[in-house]
């Protein structure tokens, strides 16, 4: 799974901190959104999919593998 | 003028009263709205109407579409009390802006809200949490949990942070509330406004000259910001920091009183966050909508919505959509029930305006419910239930009192 942020499109409510303190930070010059990670495990695309769907201001998005998701399905 | 099909039923007159059976669930006529369709018609003061949006999936598909307007400069933007339009016009906090000049004033105060600046105040609240209780039950087994807990907890907080002196309190909770009332005159309305900013510019001043650690004082050094734009900002944080947190401290007390078995799960550290995320969704203490004007043509689930259009997005209704929070078995949901996954709602709206103090709600409403039934195990109700009052004359859902014993 591909993660991206938009730091322009980030209004720092905080939601992707606060459900997933171990993938997402927000900068301590600008609050903006950060990545903690670079690559993503199986098990954390459940809470990548609600940080995106969730974030506020549509900064956070994902892109699906096929093949990691047919990995995961299986 | 629309094109859109005339609605079945007659549009929903806003704001619609509280139930007094259901005190706790929103207006029924928003509901019985909601069972119609996600867009209807509402019907503002003064005859005027607009779109009324009560589903979950097209709430946030206008809160976050920038072609939906929440200036309050815009003549058509749908105000439930549409006589003080040119009193909020005249001071417009970022609240009521659209970018980009709304994320330029939003983004001078959210370094003051990040997670980890509220995480590092969760020791400082704990402590004035456990004063609180400490005052409230001294030699007393009875007291009003508004007056001397609810409201108190989060008025010492947002004066910490803000640098308000706590002294000036009910000077300024008095004006506030004259604000948010809605039976305040208009002139009382605008005085009081006028008094609050030049309340806040006095003291942004003193803070220039001495500036101290505090979200007042950093506005107060800024050259990008005027005086009276630091004042409007200091105001709504002031405001948006009392009249919320202690509106759902009181009523989350109220409601699980009535509901003993499911008061354990705030001993949880674990079930907690989860607990008091599910009292956002089934309060939802901002009942009556968020206004937004339409500024293109835009379809919503069927409906055309014209350019010029007024809409009011209703949270408390997505709040309830059986299709995103009933869960697999598709649970009721006029029924709290704090092991529900409740983090999909939209308690604190949705988009760019997404409330900027979540994080400190958050907090705050974690450990003070947890510390208030840890600390008073046998708390219960000093009247009965159908004696709570609740408050009808403000846009914000809350009770102007609530008397427990212990």
């Amino acid at each position: 799974m591909q993660v991206k942020v938009d730091r322009e499109l980030c209004c720092s409510s905080g939601m992707c901190v606060t459900n997933s303190p171990e993938i997402f930070d927000q900068d301590d010059r600008d609050g903006l959104v950060m990545l903690r990670q670079s690559t993503f495990r199986p098990e954390q695309f459940a809470e990548l999919r609600l940080a995106a769907d969730l974030c506020p201001g549509g900064a956070i998005s994902v892109v699906e593998d096929a093949v990691e998701d047919d990995a995961a399905r299986r | 003028m629309t094109t859109s099909p005339a609605p079945a039923r007659p549009a929903v007159p806003m704001p619609s009263p509280h139930s007094a059976r259901c005190p706790f669930d929103p207006p029924p006529a928003y509901l019985e709205a909601a069972a119609d369709g996600p867009v209807t018609r509402a019907e503002l003061p003064g005859g005027d109407t607009c779109w009324l949006v009560t589903g979950y999936a097209e709430v946030r598909a206008v809160l976050s579409d920038h072609r939906f307007s929440a200036d309050i400069r815009h003549p058509a933007l749908p105000l439930l009390l549409p006589g003080r339009r040119e009193i909020l016009a005249s001071n417009p906090t970022f609240l009521r802006l659209d970018d980009p000049e709304h994320a330029r004033l939003r983004r001078m105060v959210t370094g003051d809200f990040l997670v980890k600046r509220i995480e590092a105040l969760r020791p400082g609240i704990q402590q004035i949490v456990e004063t609180a209780l400490d005052r409230m039950t001294e030699g007393r087994s009875s007291a009003d949990l508004v007056a001397e807990f609810a409201l108190p907890v989060p008025s010492l907080v947002i004066c910490l942070l803000l640098g308000v002196p706590y002294e000036d309190r009910e000077h300024f909770q008095r004006l506030s509330r004259t604000l948010l009332s809605s039976d305040s005159a208009v002139a009382d309305v605008a005085a009081a406004q006028q008094e609050l900013l030049d309340y806040l510019g006095d003291l942004a001043d003193r803070k220039r000259e001495r500036p101290e650690d505090d979200i007042l004082s950093r506005l107060a050094a800024r050259d990008d910001l005027t005086p009276r734009q630091a004042a409007r900002t200091g105001l709504l944080l002031l405001i948006a920091g009392h009249e919320t947190t202690a509106n759902m401290l009181a009523l989350s007390t109220a409601l699980l009183l009535g509901r003993p078995a499911q008061i354990a799960r705030l001993a949880d550290p674990a079930a907690l966050p989860g607990a008091v995320e599910e009292l956002l969704r089934h309060l939802t203490i901002v009942h009556s909508g968020l206004p937004r004007v339409a500024l293109e043509d835009v379809e919503l689930a069927g409906t055309l919505i014209r350019a010029g259009e007024g809409v009011l997005a209703l949270l408390s209704t997505a709040n309830r959509d059986a299709a995103v929070f009933g869960g697999p078995d598709r649970r009721p949901l006029d029924e709290v029930d704090l092991s529900r996954d409740a983090r999909r709602h939209l308690a604190f709206g949705f988009g760019v305006h997404q409330c900027l103090g979540q994080p400190l709600a958050r907090a705050e409403l974690q450990i003070a419910l947890a510390a208030l039934f840890r600390r008073l195990p046998g708390l219960r109700l000093a009247v009965p239930a159908e004696e709570l009052e609740f408050r009808a004359d403000t846009l914000i859902h809350g009770m102007p009192s609530l008397p427990v014993a212990w």
